[in-house]
């Protein structure tokens, strides 16, 4: 019997149909394997970079109170240990003195850190003259220099030394502009939404609206950030690079996120449960507040995680409103100047010395991983309080 | 390749069904060769079964009818014909096919070779998104059929007169096969069917979606073709199995309760079920 | 007294006056029910009715003295304000107890308060639109009363002002007090870096949504699609870094190893790396657009015997071609505003070239450079980056309702 289904193979037409198919196939793995390699090269790049800034080098000092140093801190060291000790190690010395006139004259052990280029050096990041090398590696083995955990980093603000520099007030300051945001955007995102969606008739102006939130949701953030210099800063003068002006800038751009998440939850209740409502005598505001947002109040959550944490990942407009201060001090209150972390990433990003790398690359691990908790909260309260109806 | 449908041929199946339910009665010398041929044929859809031990043989240059309530499994068994069921990854089948006694489920077998020989027409017409002349010359020049121009142009043309088409569409080639009215587009599925020249012709409820006139003149057409190929028609309609087919399976619940000429199945039905179908008590 | 102050002294009246407003109104209902009078509304919705009476009005005459005062109308003195709308609290407290009466209908009055409450919500939206597009406007007209549109538009030289060259260090090139605003090498390097982005996420990201519609099990759909999308949560600050200390020197080396010269702040690099933030939206928007096509139109080329490559490229992706688009525009839209990557891996010398591997600078960098630093709020080159954005924000706007326009279409024509 002649094998009419199965001679194919031999055509060669078909051959190079089969070849081409292969040939598109590869490159669709291709391109989803390059996009893996990127997400791969990107990660280690980046903790490769700065996983060394959570470790200090410390030096162990003899602090001497003496009459010069009553002036000048740095002669509170021995002579030969002043170009590896930082600065800042010394630098409230002379203070220190002048508030306790008692101390003058004692001598006191203290573990400081050390110059940042020393720090480096011990890091495999940067090369020191032969000798000072030598006299650090002595030291080292002398159990005088010693590696520990980075505290400081978490638990001080911006400084012009890279060896103190932290994300302490970068920190509040986010906290407080994401607070900022979430007061104003979410009452108003939720009240806009349950408008649109369980109020509104469906009229012009109702379309009107509508457009103008997806149109809004698209609109490039800097420009959110010149409407915050000429709106919030010009015209009401709000006080510039306060968290104010960042999270009310952030908040007209958190507002569409918000929304169109909390119609979406809205919009999966069916409407079987606002019917029975308005069948017991509910007017409907009351099916809104008693039947539909409670079962909708988790979308709605999850929705406003996912708007905040892009908020806080958020630089161009914040750096428009002038957030990129240099703060080293934390921010008492949403009025006064303040950095957001993101801001701090950038400004450490534009310093030229190469110890503030390592301190940037940190800076975007502890900000990769506090957004990969919000989406990972979001996610999983998702998971949790889904209802399939 | 699409090659996630897991084949196993039984034993049993090997031989051709001989199962005297599924053989209609007529004579030796005047029955017509069989075009293709389905044995022992079970399908799954993941743990559900669809399909149990199906026997039939569809008769070369013949239109055979598929009825049976909906949900029956006509479809399915349509569609396991040209291989269409490889596209689900979840199917399981079980049991053997051929066409021209050649086995379409070998693993030899190149399934997108067998689509140019079994082709097939949707319940929902679905005409590319490309003018009426490219949803023809599409696969003719695919398949290296028609490669000039003119003999495109030739083609287009034969196989749009033969779908009765080309008085309606013959000034306006260029425009959108998504543009033409549900009966013309399905007419320009039947005709882009053709113009790949199979043998087999797959119909699965082909004017479920149209309105009585245009249904009217896909019948005809069905007739017409007839000469040409081997039809095998999925239908709800009992009227439109007695006027276009020449035999007609019965199909309830997965299974081929009785497979017959047209006129003995409707006239002298020897199942009951048939009967009770036929005459409307269900379904 | 300034208008923190002001704000918050009056929150402190009217806060407790509601305490008060919502007991008398509810203890006046409840004493009127005590006495067997049969009240249309329940207790509380008195309490509210009475506090909406309180509240409403109050806040009306602060918030109307506040516009008034920005838009420099009058500016009245805020103690004022202040004691009036204090005056009007206990006004419309008093008033608002009296109406209590059996036959008013406090839920319902109150659901007609709650709906405009809701509205007004729902016109914070437009408004801030509005006041986009009013305070670009505004600020690139006085712009523009002392820069000519046509050197806007077809000047090719950018020089606002010597502090900006100087900061580049190339102060020399411009004389004193000279400044020119011919934004065409701005909008090159935008272009510039807008092409190369697209160059790169379009292909990354229609192939992956591809393989992932079409190719993939739904196990390695539920995978890769995650994946994909955590480039989409990364904050453009870090791909900033990632373009400026990783990915510009290995196109320095790359470009030595061919004997080029590229620069430190050559425009291939801050594009490439948008194109990786952007292969996200555009995998997830071509898998929709992919998915929503009807299987019935895979299986009409399936039953014309073609492989599955061809039914993807000569049937699916025609047909998805119009939502492909709109993710590409998107796409567009998104590289064109992006600002941080190229302020930290860009240049900032406006350069007019078609070599990727110099540097040139974009639209949104000079818009942060004019606006930081301390500079006059009302000097042309501040001025420069409302002009700036006015065009930013219309070709973004454009960009995307001719993009919703065609998911809408084509939506439409599959549903
Ligand atoms: N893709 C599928 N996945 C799972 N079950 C299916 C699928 N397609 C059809 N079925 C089931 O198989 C049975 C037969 O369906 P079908 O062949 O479409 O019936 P008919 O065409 O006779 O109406 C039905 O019970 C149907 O639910
Ligand atoms: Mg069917």
């Amino acid at each position: 019997m002649q094998r009419r289904l199965t001679g194919s193979a031999e055509d060669p037409r078909i051959k190079a149909r089969y070849r081409s198919e292969k040939r598109f196939k590869s490159y669709t793995v291709t391109a989803l394997f390059v996009a893996f390699a990127i997400i791969i090269a990107f990660f280690t790049d980046i903790i490769s970079q700065g996983y060394t800034a959570f470790w200090k080098t410390e030096i162990k000092v003899t602090l001497d109170y003496n009459e010069r140093a009553a002036r000048i801190g740095q002669f509170a060291l021995a002579e030969d240990l002043r170009d590896i000790v930082s600065r800042g190690a010394t630098r409230s010395i002379p203070l220190e003195i002048r508030n306790n006139p008692e101390l003058a004259g004692t001598t006191r052990e203290a573990w400081v850190p050390t110059y940042s280029r020393v720090d480096q050096y011990f890091k495999g990041n940067e090369e020191l003259p032969p000798e000072m090398a030598a006299q650090v590696e002595s030291l080292k083995e002398a159990g005088i220099i010693r590696t520990t955990f980075n505290w400081a980093f978490f638990t001080s603000g911006d400084s012009k030394l890279p060896e103190l520099a932290g994300i302490f007030s970068a920190m509040v300051g986010s906290i407080l502009v994401l607070f900022v945001t979430l007061i104003v955007a979410f009452p108003i995102g939720v009240m806009s939404a349950i408008y649109l969606e369980e109020f509104a008739p469906d009229n012009k102006l109702t379309q009107i609206i509508e457009v103008n939130i997806n149109n809004l949701a698209a609109v490039p953030s800097i420009i959110f950030g010149l409407l915050g210099l000429a709106v919030f800063i010009n015209t009401f003068g709000v006080p510039r690079s306060s968290a104010l002006v960042g999270g009310l800038t952030l908040a007209l751009m958190t507002l569409p996120i918000i929304i169109i998440s909390t119609r979406a939850a809205l919009r999966a209740v069916p409407d079987p449960i606002r019917l029975g409502a308005f069948a017991m005598g509910c007017s409907r505001w009351q099916v809104v507040r008693d039947h539909v947002l409670p079962l909708s109040l988790p979308g709605i959550l999850t929705g406003t995680i996912i708007g905040l944490a892009q908020a806080m990942g958020e630089t161009a407009p914040l750096i428009i409103v002038g957030m990129i201060a240099y703060i080293p001090e934390a921010p008492g209150s949403i009025f006064e100047s303040a950095t957001v972390l993101p801001a701090q990433i950038f400004t450490w990003a534009s310093e030229p010395r190469k110890a503030f790398v390592e301190k940037t690359a940190a800076g975007i691990i502890v900000l990769l991983a506090v957004l990969l908790t919000l989406n990972a909260l979001a996610v999983f309260m998702r998971r949790k309080f889904e209802r399939r109806w | 390749m699409e090659t996630e449908v897991k084949t196993e041929t039984t034993a049993g199946a090997q031989t051709m069904s001989q199962d005297v339910n599924n053989t209609p009665a007529v004579d030796e010398s005047t029955r017509p060769d069989v075009k293709m041929s389905a044995s022992q044929l079970n399908l799954w859809y993941g743990d559900t079964q669809a399909l149990y031990d199906i026997n039939l043989d569809m008769y070369s240059r013949e239109v055979t009818a598929l009825i049976g309530p909906s949900g029956c499994g006509k479809s399915t068994f349509l569609r396991c014909l040209n291989r269409m069921n490889d596209l689900i990854p979840q199917v399981k089948l079980q049991g053997n096919v051929t066409l021209d006694g050649e086995d379409i489920y070998d693993h030899s077998v190149d399934v997108v070779q067998l689509r140019t020989f079994v082709g097939m027409v949707f319940q929902k017409p679905n005409p590319f998104p490309k003018s009426i002349y490219e949803n023809i010359a599409y696969a003719p020049r695919l398949h290296g059929t028609g490669t000039s121009r003119s003999e495109l142009d030739d083609l287009v043309e034969s196989s749009l007169k033969r779908a009765g088409l080309w008085n309606e569409v013959a000034d306006r080639l260029d425009t959108p096969g998504t543009e033409l009215s549900g009966g013309q587009q399905q007419r320009l599925c039947i005709a882009r069917a053709i113009a790949v020249n199979p043998e087999v012709i797959l119909m699965d409820e082909p004017a479920s979606a149209l309105d009585p006139l245009a249904t009217a003149t896909v019948e005809e057409l069905i007739h017409e073709l007839k000469d040409n190929y081997t039809i095998v028609i999925v239908t709800h309609n009992l009227q439109q199995a007695a006027r276009v087919a020449g035999y007609t399976a019965f199909f309830h619940m997965g299974k081929v309760v009785e497979f017959n000429d047209t006129d003995t199945l409707f006239t002298n039905p020897k199942e009951q079920r048939t009967e009770d179908y036929i005459t409307g008590r269900f379904g | 007294m300034g208008i923190g102050t002001t704000t918050l002294l009056l929150i402190a009246v009217l806060t407790p006056l509601g305490f008060l407003a919502y007991r008398l109104g509810r203890g006046k209902a409840l004493t009127a029910m005590a006495a067997g009078i049969s009240m249309h509304s329940r207790p509380q919705q008195y309490g509210w009715y009475s506090v909406v009476w309180m509240g409403l009005p109050a806040l009306g005459v602060a918030i109307a003295a506040a516009l008034l005062s920005v838009f420099g109308v009058i500016a009245p003195a805020r103690e004022l304000v202040l004691i009036v709308s204090i005056a009007v609290a206990a006004l419309g407290l008093a008033h608002g107890l009296r109406a209590i009466r059996p036959e008013v209908r406090a839920r319902n009055a109150l659901d007609r308060v709650i709906r405009l409450l809701l509205l007004s919500a729902a016109l914070i939206s437009i408004i801030t639109t509005i006041s986009i597009v009013l305070s670009i406007l505004f600020e690139a007209m006085r712009f523009f009363r002392e820069v000519s549109v046509w050197e806007f538009v077809t000047g090719t030289v950018w020089s606002p002002g010597d502090t900006f060259l100087e900061a580049a260090g190339r102060g020399d090139e411009v004389g004193e007090g000279t400044s020119f605003f011919g934004s065409v090498p701005l909008f090159a390097g935008t272009f510039m870096v807008t092409a190369i982005a697209m160059a790169t996420a379009l292909p990354i990201g229609l192939l992956s949504a591809i393989f992932m519609s079409e190719y993939a099990t739904h196990r390695q759909r539920g995978f890769a699609k995650p994946i994909l999308e955590i480039l989409a949560g990364i904050p453009t600050v870090v791909y900033g870094f990632f373009a400026a200390i990783t990915v510009t020197p290995i196109i320095v080396d790359i470009a030595a190893f061919f004997g080029l010269d590229a620069s430190y702040s050559n425009i291939l690099s801050p594009g490439i790396v948008m194109g990786i933030m952007i292969i996200p939206f555009i995998s997830s928007l071509s898998d929709d657009v992919i998915n929503s096509i009807p299987q019935t139109l895979r299986e009409g080329a399936y039953a014309l015997g073609t492989t599955k490559s061809e039914t993807i490229r000569q049937v699916i992706l025609p047909a998805a071609l119009p939502g492909v688009i709109s993710a590409f525009l998107l796409g567009v839209s998104r590289a064109l505003g992006e600002t941080m990557i190229v302020v930290m891996a860009a240049g900032v010398r406006p350069n007019l070239t078609w070599n990727p591997l110099e540097d040139m600078t974009t639209v949104t960098v000079s818009i942060v450079y004019s606006l930081t630093g301390d500079l006059a709020f009302d000097s042309p080159q501040t001025l420069s980056a409302f002009a700036l954005g006015l065009v930013l924000f219309t070709v973004t706007l454009l960009l995307n309702l001719v993009s919703t326009y065609l998911v809408r279409r084509f939506k439409q024509r599959y549903d």
